[in-house]
């Protein structure tokens, strides 16, 4: 049933509504195989709104109405029938805050396996050191995995949060500003982790800082008021915008 | 003509404000620390010297069975009381706080807007009724309906009707403490366990509760403490028997329900009076104890 307006996994004509509020209107995109997407624009314009709307997280807030469609492999995720606790297995998410469960390193791993039926320990074990791995926090913390979340420093937590998203193997990973509360070290690592990931999976990227939007994407679109203005590839958005509300928001971004 | 003077002057005034307000707070502080003093002082005095000038065991008194404080064979076992007293206590505690954490989920995690604006204003009432009205309620429609329901064979008086009496008292307690809890949480948490593809039960279930054991234990103790302490209410449905209750149906008595039933009737420094006051000290020392166990909860809440 798959036509060719249909994308492998990206968005059709999809609007976002708080109440009678269009916060996000009528977006096409999009989302290519191991590729890094960032999505920019001022606050407020809808990015978050839309990231959310990925993987029907919006569904948790009452006044949001999401239609048009999502599309993932000749599915329509947005359809009442896709039943959003299976697809959120697919699509994986990470806050700007960190967000650790108040349990242990590892029970904040072994949480979404567990849902989704791992019930052997030596599966479990294996699970968290491999996602512990690929979210480069492993030899920070294979020695303390009993020990409290909370327990770690702020960017370790937000690692352990990319951990424990990838713990149910996703292929797609919803980042939503995920370095900007934390500093320049912190935020280096998450912005490598961010390369080395997109080697298996599609990650889609809010940011407002745009030379982390050109140090780890691949594409880049640019929201305003709700509407994507400009979606291009990242070098060529950044050095020669078609549009010019994208140049002056690039502009006077990077001063 | 206080802009009149000069900031030296400002900085006197300043001063001297400064010293009556610090003061004032020392005085205050003061004075309710020889209040507190006082009583503990005045209820272990009183209490302590059944043991020391009547001659009353300590161990007959924590564990004696038998009370018949009056005659020349007199017993002084308040063993029934302490029993009854922790038996309703915790069975209300029990019958309650289930109840009141999910009267606190279907406010902040069900229905939040409609839930806590029907739930919110019941539960205030009900923490807002006096305890003789709970007593007196339960006396006419909860002892009879009892008594009916086991077919006559019990008068209906006993601990089944001062738990179910206390539970009902001790639910606004349990509950605000537990909604406040809920509503502290942050938001981030259930993110990122719905983002894992947990549902709304398993979310509760194993993220929220959990999180929030300590605060929840330190709402379903201070339920407990309220329930220790509460006299009027229990003395009215429990049917008042000095014994150790076999049965939820068996009449029994609470270290409260006896010091208010007999509190007028024995005269001051006499050894039946004194007994009370030992009482008296032992629900003193539960309600530090209490304290002490919230104390440790809280300092575990903080990880
Ligand atoms: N839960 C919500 N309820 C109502 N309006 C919201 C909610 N979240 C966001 N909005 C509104 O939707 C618009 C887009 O917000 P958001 O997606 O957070 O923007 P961004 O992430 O780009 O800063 C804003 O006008 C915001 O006020
Ligand atoms: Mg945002």
């Amino acid at each position: 049933m798959q036509t060719s307006t249909q994308p492998r996994f990206g968005t059709e004509e999809l609007s976002v509504f708080y109440g009678t509020h269009e916060a996000v209107k009528k977006i096409n995109m999009e989302f290519p195989e191991k590729s890094v997407t960032a999505l920019i624009g001022p606050s407020g314009c809808g990015k978050s709104t839309f990231l959310r709307s990925l993987n029907r997280m919006n569904d948790e807030i009452a006044s949001a109405r999401v239609t048009g469609r999502i599309w993932m492999d000749g599915e329509d995720l947005n359809d009442r029938d896709t039943d959003a606790v299976t697809l959120r297995q697919k699509i994986g998410m990470v806050w700007q805050r960190p967000n650790p469960f108040y349990k242990s390193i590892y029970e904040n791993i072994a949480f979404g396996p567990r849902y989704h039926g791992t019930r052997s320990k030596k599966k479990l074990d294996e699970i968290v050191e491999q996602s512990l791995r690929r979210a480069a926090l492993w030899d920070e913390v294979k020695d303390r995995l009993k020990e409290s979340a909370l327990s770690l420093s702020g960017g370790q937590q937000q690692r352990l949060c990319i951990a424990r998203a990838l713990s149910v193997s996703p292929q797609i990973l919803l980042l939503d500003e995920p370095a900007s509360a934390l500093d320049p070290v912190s935020t280096g690592k998450v912005e490598e982790l961010v390369i080395e990931l997109k080697k298996e999976l599609r990650i889609v990227i809010v940011t407002h800082n745009m030379q982390q939007a050109a140090r780890v994407s691949d594409y880049t679109a640019y929201f305003y008021l709700g509407n994507l203005v400009e979606h291009d590839d990242t070098t060529r958005l950044f050095s020669n915008p078609a549009n010019q509300m994208t140049q002056e928001y690039i502009m006077g971004r990077f001063g | 003509m206080e802009n009149n003077k000069g900031s030296a002057g400002g900085f006197a005034r300043h001063r001297r404000e400064d010293l009556i307000g610090k003061t004032y707070t020392y005085i205050c502080v003061l004075l309710l620390i020889i209040v507190i003093t006082a009583i503990v002082y005045f209820v272990a005095s009183k209490g302590l010297a059944t043991f020391i000038t009547d001659g009353v065991s300590p161990v007959e008194f924590l564990f004696g069975t038998h009370w018949n404080p009056v005659g020349d064979n007199a017993s002084f076992g308040a063993l029934p009381f302490i029993a009854g007293s922790f038996i309703v206590s915790l069975l209300a505690a029990l019958i309650a706080g289930p109840l009141s954490i999910c009267a606190a989920l279907f406010m902040t995690e069900i229905v939040p807007g409609k839930g806590k604006r029907i739930l919110q204003p019941v539960i205030e009432l009900l923490s807002g009724i006096p305890s003789v009205v709970y007593g007196f309620i339960g006396l006419t429609v909860l002892v009879p309906f009892i008594s009916a329901l086991t077919g006559g064979d019990s008068i209906g008086y006993g601990v089944a009707a001062g738990a179910l009496v206390l539970s009902v008292m001790i639910l606004p307690t349990i509950t605000s403490i537990a909604a406040d809890a809920l509503a502290s949480l942050p938001r981030g948490l259930r993110e990122a366990s719905y983002a894992l593809g947990a549902t709304r039960w398993q979310t509760i279930y194993r993220v929220i509760l959990p999180t929030l054991a300590p605060s929840l234990w330190t709402g379903i103790i201070l339920g407990i403490a309220r329930a220790f302490g509460e006299a009027l209410a229990v003395q009215m449905v429990i049917g008042n028997a000095p014994f150790i209750p076999k049965s939820l149906l068996t009449s029994a008595s609470t270290l409260t329900s006896v010091i208010t039933l007999n509190m007028t009737n024995t005269s001051t420094g006499s050894v039946q009076n004194n007994v009370l006051w030992s009482m008296a000290l032992m629900l003193l020392f539960m309600t530090f104890v209490f304290i002490i166990v919230v104390r440790l909860l809280q300092r575990r809440n903080k990880l």
